[in-house]
């Protein structure tokens, strides 16, 4: 490629505003938490000093934090293979041609208008102890769902947040697997089929190798939002049961308008950067993981 | 099963019982997937009274409006709904405006250094939000920008994955087209505005679609943006009919969550296949 310097101008004037923009608001708080980590503040989080990059390694094995990081991988293991096992389940159970399947695939989708914040109180509402229309009809089999409520019983906080979280997601990974599906060749079923492979070695053998890029992107994605719960937490349990505290997530953790570390800047900015590092070691793992296995289709 | 070996055509189709399996399957499944939805919309359409009573709840009987109308007003939920789509709307517009430029410059542009800047781009997208809003909401704090229209919006206006969507379409305009438009003369930003964008309109479509839908469902930046009532959107305001106090008015949350969440269901409908297109542009070629 030449470069034309007379293309400079008009390139700077059209980049400014993102330049500026991704500067202020993306580049300098990552520079700046990486810096914050460091600091120690006192209890009205006005006087810092700084404690070196020893800080990282304390804020990681403080109790608070391992305790918050058991929460989220709990989490992450609660939400992801259900949610993917799920989702990859229904696209296959609605990939075929039956009359009106496309009313089926609507409904699987749907979940997907809901936010963070409607999806976890349509919960919220149907958890209720009191007056939920679930705990009403299901405390005969699941009496806690009564007393004391799912979202109190510090047992089954943590799986009641993932199970609006699994709902929540379900329509993204339908649409998805089910776009993935609809690329795959015809003809390899047809060739599997004459083969003589049946339907479960049809699935083993050919669905699911040309899923693998749909699959290792929903699981990205799932992972990430399960490392990233913030709003689930706040709304459905505000990171309780106390005392367990037993669905304070990273995030809970880092925002959380009742958590410890509220006003330290610091502690804040470390845990954060600690999360962002947590994020990376999944997704390099899952990349390595799962890429091998992936069939592109070139 | 000889039936599976009839025409291609109609291969795999399950045929006799198998089809009514299926169906079966399909329908259970369908009725748990809904029911959350099914439930909730049917309380905000009971008296509080027909609403808690369980499981009559559940049949579309002796509908009404009042929960709404209570909902609406106790949770201010017209003015939270104007925030939202103020908010929603401004950073839709900013974030195709920057994206459409900015593309531009990596698509059509030859300036000294294009590559190196595209990669320092892309690399922002690795950096998620929970590390940034910690300091972010200490630099909207020095601006003066918390309990303000300016925090919610001026930090979302700028979107990598926009930069790389647009780019990614303009990328397959012809360069000869901007040559032949330069030699008669059509500067940049005419060739912007006249051909590149028109060529584009449905990924920018698809770009505008996400970009309103991620703002509007918004949680974390909003909450630790604004904490006065008038300037909460929709996702922040509706806890405030969460927490009333008083028991029997916990169906209210129900009436506010029909409201905030039925334009979402509206736009996906007639928006249908951008959103398709969206959410799968990262997982066709890995």
């Amino acid at each position: 490629m030449k470069r034309r310097w007379r293309d400079l101008p008009p390139a700077v004037a059209m980049l400014a505003a993102s330049v500026a923009l991704l500067g202020v608001w993306t580049v300098y708080p990552l520079v700046r938490a990486i810096q914050n980590g460091h600091l120690r503040c006192d209890a009205t989080g006005r006087r810092c000093r700084d404690a070196g990059w020893g800080q990282y390694s304390d804020v990681f094995m403080s109790d608070d934090f391992q305790h918050a990081l058991g929460v989220t991988v709990k989490l992450v293991l609660l939400t992801v293979p259900a949610g993917l096992v799920l989702g990859v389940g229904l696209a296959v159970l609605a990939d075929k041609h039956l009359r009106g399947i496309a009313i089926f695939r609507t409904i699987f989708s749907s979940t997907v208008a809901t936010s963070v914040a409607v999806a976890s109180l349509v919960w919220f509402v149907l958890l209720q102890p009191e007056i939920g229309v679930l705990s009403d009809l299901l405390s005969g089999w699941i009496p806690s769902l009564k007393n004391p409520g799912l979202l109190r019983d510090p047992d089954t906080a943590l799986p009641a947040v993932a199970l609006s979280s699994i709902w929540a997601s379900l329509g993204f990974t339908f649409i998805v697997i089910t776009a993935g599906l609809q690329s795959v060749p015809k003809d390899l079923y047809e060739s599997a089929y004459v083969d003589g492979a049946g339907g479960v070695r049809r699935f083993t053998n050919v669905t699911l190798p040309m899923l693998a890029p749909s699959i290792l992107f929903v699981t990205v994605v799932l992972t990430t939002r399960a490392l990233q719960t913030y709003g689930e937490v706040a709304l459905l349990t505000a990171g309780g049961p106390e005392p367990d505290k037993s669905t304070t997530t990273i995030p809970f953790l880092i925002y959380g308008r009742n958590s410890i570390i509220h006003n330290d800047l610091g502690l804040k900015s470390a845990a954060a950067v600690l999360l962002f590092l947590i994020s990376l070691v999944f997704a390099v793992v899952q990349f390595r993981g799962l890429d091998k296995r992936v069939h592109y289709g070139r | 099963m000889a039936a599976d070996a009839a025409t291609p055509a109609t291969f795999g189709v399950p045929r006799g019982w198998r089809k009514v399996g299926r169906y079966a399957l399909l329908i259970a499944i369908a009725a748990i997937v809904l029911f959350p939805i099914y439930a909730v919309v049917l309380q905000s359409l009971k008296s509080g009274k027909d609403s808690l009573d369980h499981p009559r709840s559940l049949l579309p009987v002796d509908l009404t409006l009042d929960t709404i109308r209570s909902a609406w007003i106790d949770g201010d939920l017209g003015r939270l709904m104007l925030n939202s789509l103020f908010v929603s709307g401004a950073v839709t517009l900013g974030v195709i405006i920057t994206s459409v430029l900015a593309a531009y410059a990596f698509a059509f542009l030859r300036f000294p250094g294009r590559d190196w800047v595209f990669v320092l781009f892309l690399a922002t997208m690795l950096v998620p939000a929970e590390v940034t809003v910690v300091i972010n909401q200490r630099t909207a704090d020095s601006f003066g920008w918390i309990n303000s229209y300016l925090g919610l919006i001026v930090p979302s206006l700028a979107s990598t994955f926009g930069v790389f969507l647009v780019r990614q379409v303009f990328l397959q305009i012809p360069g000869e087209l901007r040559e032949a438009a330069a030699l008669d003369g059509v500067g940049h930003m005419r060739f912007l505005w006249e051909v590149a964008t028109p060529l584009s309109r449905p990924t920018l479509g698809a770009l505008g679609l996400f970009t309103f839908l991620g703002t509007w469902n918004a949680y974390l930046w909003p909450s630790q943006v604004v904490t006065d009532e008038a300037h909460r959107t929709i996702q922040i305001g509706l806890e405030r009919l969460k927490t009333p106090g008083d028991i029997s008015k916990v169906n209210l949350v129900t009436g506010g969550l029909v409201v905030a969440a039925l334009p979402i269901f509206v736009m996906l409908v007639v928006f249908q296949r951008q959103l398709v297109r969206g959410l799968t542009a990262g997982a066709v070629k890995g």
